[in-house]
């Protein structure tokens, strides 16, 4: 079973993390990803940047508004994650508490759905799937 | 994780909430490596597994109550290594050994246990654990129960289940391993040059029997237990990381994502089994497609041409690319069967190749190649080969030899469902 870290960051853990020194961070970040790509685990992850640089695209109108910066409370910001495909969820759990974080930063735990949790005969599950057929072939021919 | 709801193994879990299944996760995290290195340390594979088990059973006992300690590999090494002194003091062997473990505990723990994860002694140490539980001097089931137990960290209580035997089993088998081990002084270590090869095909070999037990299960109620085929893909994974340069390693890793990748599409609602033919392949797993496409292109990026596990991988992909049955590129599947017949001899391989030659040429010439393999008797009691000539003979019109084919694999088939079809198909159903 694959489960999604959502990495979510106050802004007493952005502090923290702009003092500490930049190589400090990285080597931290890369010995944990190394550790759980060694141990089998790790089949995604990545880091955002700044929220800032985002923006948000609303859907309660009419038509889908776009707005600068970051969405909803800047308080606990979304700023990377990684998916693990482990056997359970307290594996889930135990390889989440080894994250090299600090005070202020959570991970929010969540399992990814798969095939396996839908209705095989559901029209719009299959319809759905057709579709991500046809993307997946599109970019195996880009 | 809402925040009414605790986390399971938190540092700070107070009392009463660490779950025998939060250890049993730690220990699948931990296991090759405690293993690995108290192998090197007492220079014994199958003392160093008694004394893991050993501490795994204290962890047991203790962290239920006091939580799960910081470092839990470090404090489950370091139980095990005060073990192994207090054995030794008992059995008066008071040699320097002892001393040197001593000395290394009280370093450890002024460290807090980080000394003990040097990353490429922890790698060297899980590479010979590998090593050493596929070992040629064990038999393939022990070689399988010794690898999901050292390695894979399961207890003999899930390979059992796994496997559909007594939990007794699995504990003999796993006894009677480490004894032949040491009768045998099997070395812990990476094996000589010229013994590599022969030495990897055996591990690939292994994990690829844990695999094909999840997907093609031999017996008992469920035709599938994904959670084998997880783990077997898991510890391909391991070892690709540990043998990057070894390009039959990352084969065979592509070639089990390909093959799980189709395993939501592998059975009908009522859990019967579904002929890659009529799959729906909208069901399978794109996530793994992709990554057992890059394990693919990772290995031939290597240039030392395509092994045996490359090539079935290459014939997955294949099948994975393709929209529909015939959609698919057949011509590219018979030139890699081809291949795989040439370095692989094997009469499945010859009679897949049949299949695949009726579909880029037609019946005629795979008839040839299938009553080539009847003729030769290789396959003889298997069901699947009178079934083929049967398909074949039906595709070229000659209806009645091809019924009383289908009666013969009708005869054969070990199961129900097959059986019942291919009675159906003797009577003249056409599918």
């Amino acid at each position: 079973m694959k489960f999604m870290l959502i990495m979510r960051a106050t802004d007493e853990a952005v502090a923290a993390y702009t003092e500490m020194p930049f190589e400090q961070v990285i080597e931290a970040m890369g010995r944990y990803n190394e550790s759980m790509l060694k141990a089998g685990v790790l089949v995604a992850g990545e880091g955002l940047t700044d929220a800032a640089e985002g923006f948000v695209v609303d859907f309660s109108a009419d038509k889908p508004l776009i707005t600068d910066g970051p969405y909803g409370e800047t308080k606990e910001l979304f700023n990377g994650f990684w998916i693990l495909e482990v056997s359970s969820r307290e594996e889930a759990a135990e390889w989440a508490s080894r994250a090299p974080l600090g005070p202020g930063s959570f991970l929010e735990v969540r399992r990814v759905t798969g095939v396996e949790d839908f209705p095989a005969d559901n029209e719009w599950i299959q319809k759905e799937a057709g579709w991500r057929e046809q993307q997946a072939q599109r970019s195996e021919q880009g | 994780m809402t925040a009414d709801e605790p986390a399971p193994t938190a540092r700070s879990a107070p009392a009463g909430e660490v779950t025998e299944r939060a250890v049993a996760a730690v220990w699948r995290i931990e296991a090759a490596r405690i293993v690995g290195a108290l192998t090197r340390m007492v220079g014994d594979f199958g003392l160093a597994e008694d004394l893991a088990q050993e501490a795994l059973e204290d962890a047991l006992r203790q962290w239920p109550a006091d939580g799960v300690p910081r470092n839990p590999g470090a404090w489950l090494t370091a139980v095990a290594k005060r073990k192994a002194i207090d054995r030794w003091r008992r059995q008066e062997r008071l040699d320097e050994r002892v001393a040197l473990l001593a000395q290394e505990l009280e370093r450890e723990q002024a460290t807090d246990g980080d000394l003990l994860w040097d990353p490429d002694a922890v790698d060297d140490d899980v590479l010979r654990l590998i090593f050493i539980a596929c070992h040629p001097v064990l038999s393939r089931e022990a070689q399988v129960a010794l690898t999901l137990r050292v390695v894979g960290g399961l207890t003999s209580e899930e390979i059992a289940r796994a496997f559909l035997v007594p939990t007794a089993t699995v504990q003999q088998r796993i006894v009677r391993a480490k004894k032949t081990l040491a009768a045998a002084n099997a070395p812990f270590d990476v094996p000589p040059p010229e013994e590599r090869a022969e030495r990897i095909g055996a591990i690939l070999a292994v994990l690829y029997l844990i695999f094909n037990e999840a997907h093609a299960a031999s017996g008992g109620p469920e035709w599938m237990r994904p959670d084998l085929g997880a783990e077997a893909i898991r510890l391909a994974r391991v070892l690709a990381a540990l043998m990057p340069r070894e390009p039959e390693v990352l084969g065979l890793l592509a070639l089990m994502e390909l093959t799980a990748a189709r395993f939501p599409a592998r059975t009908d609602g009522n859990g019967d089994p579904v002929l890659l033919a009529d799959q729906d392949r909208r069901r399978w797993d794109r996530g793994r497609i992709a990554r057992g496409r890059e394990a693919l292109a990772t290995a031939d990026a290597r240039g030392r041409g395509r092994g045996a596990y490359s090539l079935q991988a290459a014939i997955a992909e294949c099948h994975a690319v393709a929209a529909s049955v015939e959609d698919t590129d057949w011509e590219r599947i018979v030139l890699l069967y081809e291949a795989l017949g040439r370095l692989a001899p094997s009469p499945v391989v010859e009679l897949n190749r049949a299949a695949a030659v009726a579909m880029a040429t037609g019946p005629a010439s795979a008839l040839l190649i299938v009553d080539r393999l009847s003729d030769s008797g290789a396959l003889r009691g298997y069901h699947l080969l009178p079934a083929t000539r049967g398909e074949l003979l039906r595709r070229l019109g000659r209806e009645a030899e091809a019924r009383s084919e289908f009666a013969v694999a009708a005869g054969l088939a070990g199961n129900d469902r097959e059986r019942v079809l291919l009675e159906r198909k003797a009577n003249g159903a056409q599918k």
